[in-house]
Order: C-alpha cells, then structure tokens, then sequence
C-alpha cells in the first residue's frame, strides 16, 4: 500500500550528497520519515528518511531506505552512541 | 508512436508538465489519462504511458508534483511534494480534468477519455471518475476509496465513499487478495457501494498477489496477475474508448 504516513522534523546540522550542485556538504534543516515503497531498496516497503534543505531545492536531499529490522537497529545504535558519549557533551 | 514531455493546462488553467505518448498513425482513437503512483512520474509509469500509446491511445501523464517541484527528479520531487502534505484532492480532479481536455483537443481524438491509476493514483483515478467527464475508469489497488485512514493520519487523504452514487463512468477494479490496504474486506464494501448505486463495474482479485503486483521494477511484481490484469486493462478501454 502507499502508507501516506509521514513524521516531519526539524533538524540542525549537515549532510553530504547532491545538495543541488555535485557532491558535497550542505546544511540540513528539515528531515522526512515514513514507511512507505522505496525508490530503490529491494523491500515492498521500507523505513525511508530525507535528510533535506528545502531552500536549496528538491535536489538538496539525502535520501535512505532501511527495511524496518535495519531501521530498529539503526534506532538502537545512535541511542547507544548518544549514551555512550559524556552527558554535558550531548545536550 | 512519438513521446516527448510537453506542458497543459491543469487545475485552475496552472500550466504543468507532462509526458504524452501517440500512435504514429491517422487512426481516430480514445485517449487515456495515467495517474503515477505516490512514489512519482518516474521511469516506470512513463513506460506504462507508452504501452497505452503502442495499444493505439494517444495517452499522457501530468506530473502530479510538478508545482511543488518543478524540473526536479522524480524521487526527489516525490519526497518534496510528500514533506509538504501531498496532493489535494481538489487539485488532483483539476489536473485530470486538464489532462482530459488536452486528449480530447488532439486532432485523431475519437472524444473517448479514460484515467487508469495505480496504488495512490488508482484511489485518484475513481475521484478523477466521480468528478470529470470520462468514458472509463481503471483503479488498480487504490487504497482509501472506502475505509478510514488510521487516527493522527498527517496527509490529508480520505475515503470518499459518499461520492460513489456519482461515478460517471465504468469501472474496471485490479486487486490483489493479499493486499491489506484495500484489503479484500475494502474491495467487497466498495463492490456493494457500486452495486447498490446501480454502476457498471468490473472487479478482478488475484490469489498470490498483493499491493503493487504490476510494478515490475519492485518485489511485489506478479507476473501471473500483472499478465491478466493488463489483458483486462486492453478488453475493457476496447470497449469503452474504441470507435470512431
């Protein structure tokens, strides 16, 4: 099915891919999360998130399709790697 | 058959692109509208564009998200068009309407239009058929025709069960019986609705088959269902597009 489902959220920081102009880095401002069909990850459906600069265009866009176990480990590892680093340094 | 992306008039007059593909022949013959898929106007549904013109309809497809982003590529105006809330349904019934026009403004047009849509594009196309002027109507495993979306559902998409009584033309319906949204429960309250309003309709469900079952770039193809459904698709657009 097409979910329709999708979680918006702010986000400060930076990504690298396209970013409207070749390959490089460009700051994120918006990400997209839904579970919906892949463009091109071999799964009916996957856990898909846009890491985006909306003011920059379509283009300025990082795009990843995760089966929804890979999505849940995902989860797990950047919990794990927040917790892992000293308390001050993660605010 | 020559294909080439042109712009129309859409919704409101807005001028939007779209991919158009023609028999290269003198023929009179019906048009057919393509509605993509949420995913987007990509690669796949402009070869399901052509396959229609190789079956002698001048066919075309309006991109559905050129105005949220125009000129981008297909994924990457999909995930813009869907961070900002989709397509309104009200918009969508203007871009059909336009695309309709244009078939029917084409010099070998019989005057005969059908919309054909898959997944997302197949619950537009039985909206495109309550509210527009069509001979023909294919809705390939829409969700949310009937039923209601789950509570906190963030894009504005419905059921639009009350609209059935004013479908305005045939409808051919391509499901699969291992498909949860429509599951086979939405299909059977969809064919009541249709049959209670009095419609013509034909419904096909296949066993083996789930959402999707004629993407043949995706794991859901199933040939065995894919095969028969587009025999439908060719028997039933005959019949109510074909003549002079």
């Amino acid at each position: 099915m097409c979910t329709y489902a999708t979680v918006n959220v702010k986000l400060e920081g930076s990504a690298k891919g396209a970013g409207g102009v070749g390959s490089k880095w460009f700051h994120v401002t918006d990400g997209t999360v839904y579970f919906d069909h892949p463009v091109h990850a071999m799964a009916d459906h996957t856990l898909n998130i846009d890491f985006a600069d909306p003011s920059r265009g379509p283009g300025a866009r990082v795009a990843v399709e995760l089966t929804a176990a890979s999505a849940r480990e995902l989860v797990s590892a950047i919990e794990a790697a927040l917790a892992s680093a000293p308390a001050e340094m993660t605010v | 058959m020559i294909a080439e992306t042109i712009s129309i008039a859409g919704h409101g007059g807005d001028e939007i692109e779209a991919y158009t593909a023609s028999p290269s022949t003198d023929a009179a013959r019906g048009g057919v509208v393509v509605i993509h898929h949420l995913p987007g106007y990509d690669r796949a549904t402009k070869e399901i564009t052509r396959r229609f013109a190789e079956l002698g309809y001048d066919a075309i497809c309006p991109n559905l998200y050129h105005r949220e982003a125009p000129g981008a590529a297909p994924d990457d105006a999909a995930a813009t068009a869907r961070a900002q809330g989709g397509v309104p349904d009200e918009r969508l019934i203007g871009e059909v309407q336009g695309a309709a026009a244009h078939l029917r403004s084409l010099a070998h047009s019989n005057g005969k239009v059908g919309v054909i849509g898959y997944c997302s594009g197949g619950r537009q196309s039985v909206l495109a058929a309550c509210n527009v002027d069509l001979d023909a109507a294919v809705d390939c495993y829409g969700a949310f025709v009937v039923g209601t979306p789950p509570e906190g559902f963030p894009l504005p998409i419905s059921g639009f069960p009350e609209q059935i009584p004013s479908l305005r033309c045939p409808l051919l319906g391509l499901f699969g019986n291992d498909d949860a949204h429509p599951s086979p429960a939405d299909v059977d309250e969809l064919e009541r609705l249709l049959k209670d309003a009095g419609k013509t309709y034909e419904f096909h469900r296949y066993d083996d088959a789930g959402h999707a079952f004629f993407s043949v770039d995706r794991p859901s193809y199933r040939v065995a269902a894919a095969l028969d459904g587009w025999e439908r698709i060719e028997a039933f657009f005959s019949t109510y597009l074909g003549g002079n």
